[in-house]
């Protein structure tokens, strides 16, 4: 998938809120710190973000509260418009569309999801499904097939005539979600889905999201303050902090090596095992006789635990997906994960 | 020990203000004491400083009416309006126009508003519906409660579509919002003779122009909701509009209107209950219905009758208000799968039944078409009796308070007030500015009031704030202590609300029917009207005050071993007072209203001058007293509010 364009592309982006924020930026010292720049009056919510993410890929935007997240993704969404840089959303560059082309590129392809879910509340579950598609001027049968197949789908049968406000929170979401597949897009937002739910809920709604991901491929960029649900979820992870990105990486490198002091803090609690896999702790072959049966590289080192415990060598071959062996694995630094690093 | 931020520190700021505030006081007792040194021009402004402000006014709306030819715009208007009107006036009561199908029965009117009320809100709000309208046609008031909801039924409608359209506009743009935001304050203290002028010149008496005066009147709370509820709508909702890529007219539509439903939905209360306050009054320029008879049997002193009318306005307007408030608060819900049409509509099937069996049996009995005045019951005789017998028993008591507070407050009031040099009321209303909210609030007192004594109605305005000053003194010294009694527990306040909730809904005018029958009329009279009028709100405030406080606050002061009485003054009390000055605000607004609608029955104040601008037709005049009255609303309103804020800010309650 590397060698595609890429879907999204975010060339120094930046989005400031205050008075004046296209002059402000224009005079604005590029190395200006995010203190200076909020005593001028100005909130730097990006600040000079530039990522690209790949057809099909899964990119989880991580931050504390207030570090920008929503701002980057309604940037992407075009639902705000950057004060700095360029986005591109499949070649077209989104801040030049004009209001109808920027209607089309919604009718076609993009959906969201909302924190708090954003129903509207005098529709019912079928008619906030089918908004979208009334919208977009479909016949009154086509768009209620189309609605009642998502709702199907999100496992909401049999609720189509209830009002938002005779639903659960958990439920209440399967509708927002329902309504942002209603019109088979390509680039799924999804900002915060699931904080608003219950820490049960929450787990049931990932599977069920995780389920939904895996039939129907899109490319999502899905923000979470919560690392557990980043970790399931992504194929990379941005750190975001006051703003600016601090790290886009795969979920084991931030882990392993953390760009900024930061990140490190960031992802200090946790359980490292639960992430790395073998493949990403693997070093190169180099020579090295290895000899028996080749661990999976897919797994992490937690899921190898007992095999690492009981096994006598001490330098391990490791697998890829096709069964060839693609580095060794080094049991000591593979021990160090397990238990933490000896003080 | 728990301690409670009740006393905010006095910061820098707060002292000099209160320094300056009591040199001002001082000066303005000097100037009061030294009256006989005073130079004429301080004690009342010579006439060659009166501005006329009313020649000015009259200026523009000539320049308007015949210039701008203004008159046949609104002529025009008015003459599609009454094409409506005939048509409500048709069905209702039967007036000869186009669809000529009416008069529709009484009995499938009543049954229709009961089907009405219990789909709203079940068999209670069904039986008060239905029965109001029994009691109208039983009494033989039928004619003119039709001829009163006629007229409701076209303005309040469009009413609520100027509403919703200008509400729109001035959330769309900021620059309408700030023109239009003074304009509504303005309007909504003008009190109701001032809209009327202006109409009786453009369009003339009758029923349009009281359908016009109506609209007018009671557009302002529709604006100002529509433009609440479309600031309120939540922005995830709008943002998940926009990605189902809406247009910004479909995003209008189908996204932020419908979300804002429940604030417009109380905005088209608002708009009920101000039509109905307005279509009553609107008998002084020639609007027939419940008030124009309420008028003049209050004027014939018939009390038996004019009550009989009173219970009628007051079940109307009860009913409306209970109606269109369970309207608002009527949230969807959804039918299990499967339901037959026959059940989905149930209501409406039964209504249509019930219409065509009703309308059948009315041409066989005329008396469920129409009940005519000599079929008609009427409670007056007896009530006239009983009447008579309260009042002569309570005779001593009203004749003492007659004469006592005549002669041994109104008066003398009313002289001092009168005494008081221009000079020294003005800078005495500087220091109360200054004391609340420093320089800025000053001068807005100043400027107010400054307004009044240039327009040279200052002796009448004075008459006006005496009234309305004792008023609301004696309504506090009712309504506080009934708010703490009524907030000692959850039931007694919540039935306490309810009255008061009720009480506000009735028409201002119908407070007059109580107190015209116990003193007569007279300036006892009005006191009696405006004190209750302007007594509901302060004892709701007080209430809502009190039981608005923390849970966390009381418990903590319970836990500090404090007695309830030592609850309420040093803990409850602090932390309501801002809340209750809100009703204080409210009562003092109340007055005003009442002062002048009560002037038909004898004052000297504004009220009256008002009353010969409206029979002479003078728009001038009738706009500067009009707006004379508004001043000293929104001075007050401006105090209130700066103090109310501020003290919440110290108690940290937001
Ligand atoms: N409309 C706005 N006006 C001003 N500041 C805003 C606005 N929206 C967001 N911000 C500010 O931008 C920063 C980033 O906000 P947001 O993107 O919502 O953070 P996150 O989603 O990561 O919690 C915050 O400091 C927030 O206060
Ligand atoms: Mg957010």
């Amino acid at each position: 998938m590397t060698d595609q364009k890429p879907v999204i592309s975010c060339r120094n982006v930046w989005k400031m809120f205050g008075p004046q924020p296209e002059a402000y930026l224009a005079g604005l010292d590029p190395a200006a710190s995010f203190e200076a720049i909020r005593a001028d009056g100005y909130v730097p919510a990006v600040r000079n973000v530039s990522l690209d993410i790949a057809k099909g890929e899964m990119l989880v935007i991580m931050g504390l509260s207030g570090s920008g997240k929503s701002t980057l993704v309604r940037c992407m969404s075009r639902l705000l418009d950057i004060t700095g840089g360029a986005i591109e959303v499949e070649g077209h560059v989104i801040g030049d569309l004009s209001e109808r082309q920027l209607i089309d590129l919604r009718r076609n392809k993009m959906g969201m999801v909302f924190q708090s879910f954003g129903l509207l509340p005098h529709r019912t579950v079928l008619d906030n499904v089918a908004f979208p598609l009334e919208m977009r001027g479909q016949d009154i049968h086509a768009r209620r097939a189309r609605a009642m197949e998502v709702i199907e789908l999100v496992g909401l049968g049999g609720r189509e005539d209830y009002f938002p406000r005779e639903l659960s929170g958990g439920q209440q979401q399967r509708v927002g979600i329902a309504r942002s597949l209603a019109i088979e897009p390509d680039i799924w937002f999804l900002d915060e889905p699931f904080s608003a739910l219950d820490p049960l809920i929450r787990r049931e709604m990932q599977d069920e999201f995780l389920r939904l991901q895996e039939m129907l491929g899109k490319t999502i960029v899905f923000i979470t303050h919560d690392f557990d649900e980043a970790l399931r979820l992504a194929d990379r992870i941005a750190i975001m902090k006051d703003g600016a990105v601090e790290q886009i990486d795969r979920p084991d490198r931030i882990v392993m090596e953390p760009a900024t002091p930061y990140v490190a803090k960031f992802t200090e609690e946790i359980e490292k095992a639960r992430v790395v896999h073998a493949s990403a702790l693997a070093g190169p072959v180099n020579g090295l006789s290895l000899s028996g049966d080749a661990v999976d590289g897919s797994k992490t080192i937690s899921q190898l635990a007992r095999l690492l415990v009981n096994d006598e060598r001490s330098i391990l071959p490791v697998a890829g997906p096709d069964g060839g062996v693609i580095g060794a694995l080094d049991k000591q630094r593979a021990l160090d994960v397990l238990f933490g690093e000896a003080q | 020990m728990t301690t409670v931020a009740t006393d905010a520190p006095v910061s820098v700021a707060g002292q000099s203000r209160l320094r300056m505030a009591q040199v001002l006081f001082g000066a303005a007792l000097c100037l009061a004491l030294a009256k006989g040194l005073l130079p004429d021009a301080m004690i009342r402004l010579p006439e060659a400083w009166v501005l006329p402000f009313a020649d000015w006014f009259n200026a523009v709306f000539n320049f308007m009416r015949d210039d701008l030819g203004l008159v046949h715009v609104t002529r025009a208007f008015a003459d599609g309006l009454d094409w409506f009107l005939d048509v409500t006036a048709n069905l209702l009561y039967g007036k000869n126009r186009w669809p000529r199908i009416g008069p529709i029965p009484w009995s499938v009117i009543a049954v229709t508003a009961a089907i009405v009320g219990y789909a709203l809100n079940g068999w209670r709000l069904a039986a008060l519906s239905g029965l109001t309208f029994v009691w109208i046609a039983v009494m033989g008031q039928w004619q003119w409660a039709m001829e009163t909801l006629s007229v409701i039924l076209i303005a309040a409608p469009v009413s609520v579509l100027l509403g919703l359209v200008m509400g729109t506009l001035a959330w769309r743009s900021a620059r309408f919002r700030a023109v239009l935001n003074p304009l509504l304050n303005v309007a909504q203290s003008l009190p109701h003779f001032a809209y009327m002028i202006p109409v009786v010149v453009f369009v003339g008496v009758g029923p349009k122009a009281g359908a016009i005066v109506t609209i007018i009147f009671s557009v302002p709370p529709m604006i100002r909701m529509t433009l609440l509820g479309l600031q309120k709508v939540p922005t995830e909702v709008i943002e998940a509009g926009q990605m189902a890529a809406a247009t910004p007219w479909q995003l209008l539509r189908h996204v932020r209107l419908p979300t804002a439903r429940t604030e417009i939905l109380v905005g088209v209360n608002q708009v009920i209950m101000q039509c109905l306050a307005m279509v009553v009054l609107a008998s002084f320029i020639g609007m027939p219905g419940l008030g124009q008879k309420l008028l003049q049997l209050l004027q014939a002193l018939k009390i038996g009758r004019s009550f009989e009318i009173g219970i009628t306005i007051v079940l109307l307007a009860v009913m409306l208000d209970r109606c269109s408030k369970a309207w608002a608060m009527k949230q969807p819900v959804h039918m299990e799968k499967g339901t037959p049409w026959a059940v989905r509509h149930r209501l409406l099937l039964i209504w249509v039944f019930a219409t065509v069996v009703l309308w059948g049996l009315s041409l066989i009995f005329p008396l469920l078409h129409e009940i005519g005045r000599r079929e008609a019951l009427s409670l007056a005789d007896p009530l006239d009796v009983a009447m008579d017998w309260i009042i002569a028993t309570l005779d001593p008591v009203t004749q003492w308070l007659r004469w006592f507070l005549i002669v041994w407050v109104l008066i003398p009031l009313r002289d001092g007030m009168l005494w008081l040099p221009v000079s020294a009321v003005l800078v005495f209303l500087m220091a109360v500015g200054w004391a609340v909210g420093g320089r800025r609030s000053a001068l807005i007192c100043l400027a107010y009031f400054g307004l009044i004594a240039l327009s040279g109605w200052w002796d009448r305005a004075m008459i006006t704030v005496y009234t309305v000053t004792f008023s609301v003194f004696i309504a506090t010294l009712i309504g506080f202590p009934l708010g703490i009694w009524g907030s000692r527990s959850d039931r007694r306040a919540k039935t306490v609300l309810l009255v008061c909730d009720t009480l506000q809904t009735f028409p201002s005018f119908i407070y007059l029917i109580p107190v015209i029958m116990l003193f007569g009329v007279n300036d006892v009279a009005v006191v009696g009207a405006v004190v209750l009028f302007a007594a509901v709100p302060l004892i709701r405030y007080t209430i809502e005050g009190l039981r608005g406080v923390p849970d966390a606050q009381i418990e903590a002061a319970d836990m500090s071993g404090a007695t309830r009485k030592q609850t309420l003054w040093s803990v409850r009390l602090p932390l309501a007072l801002p809340t209750i000055m809100v009703g204080v605000n409210q009562s003092v607004m109340f007055s005003l209203f009442m002062v002048i609608i009560a002037a038909f029955i004898g004052t000297q104040d504004l009220g009256q001058e008002m009353q010969r601008a409206l029979s002479s037709s003078d728009v001038g005049k009738g706009m500067v007293l009009g707006l004379a009255v508004a001043f000293m609303g929104l001075m007050v309103d401006h105090l209130v509010t700066v103090w109310a804020t501020r003290r919440r800010k110290a108690l940290g309650l937001g």
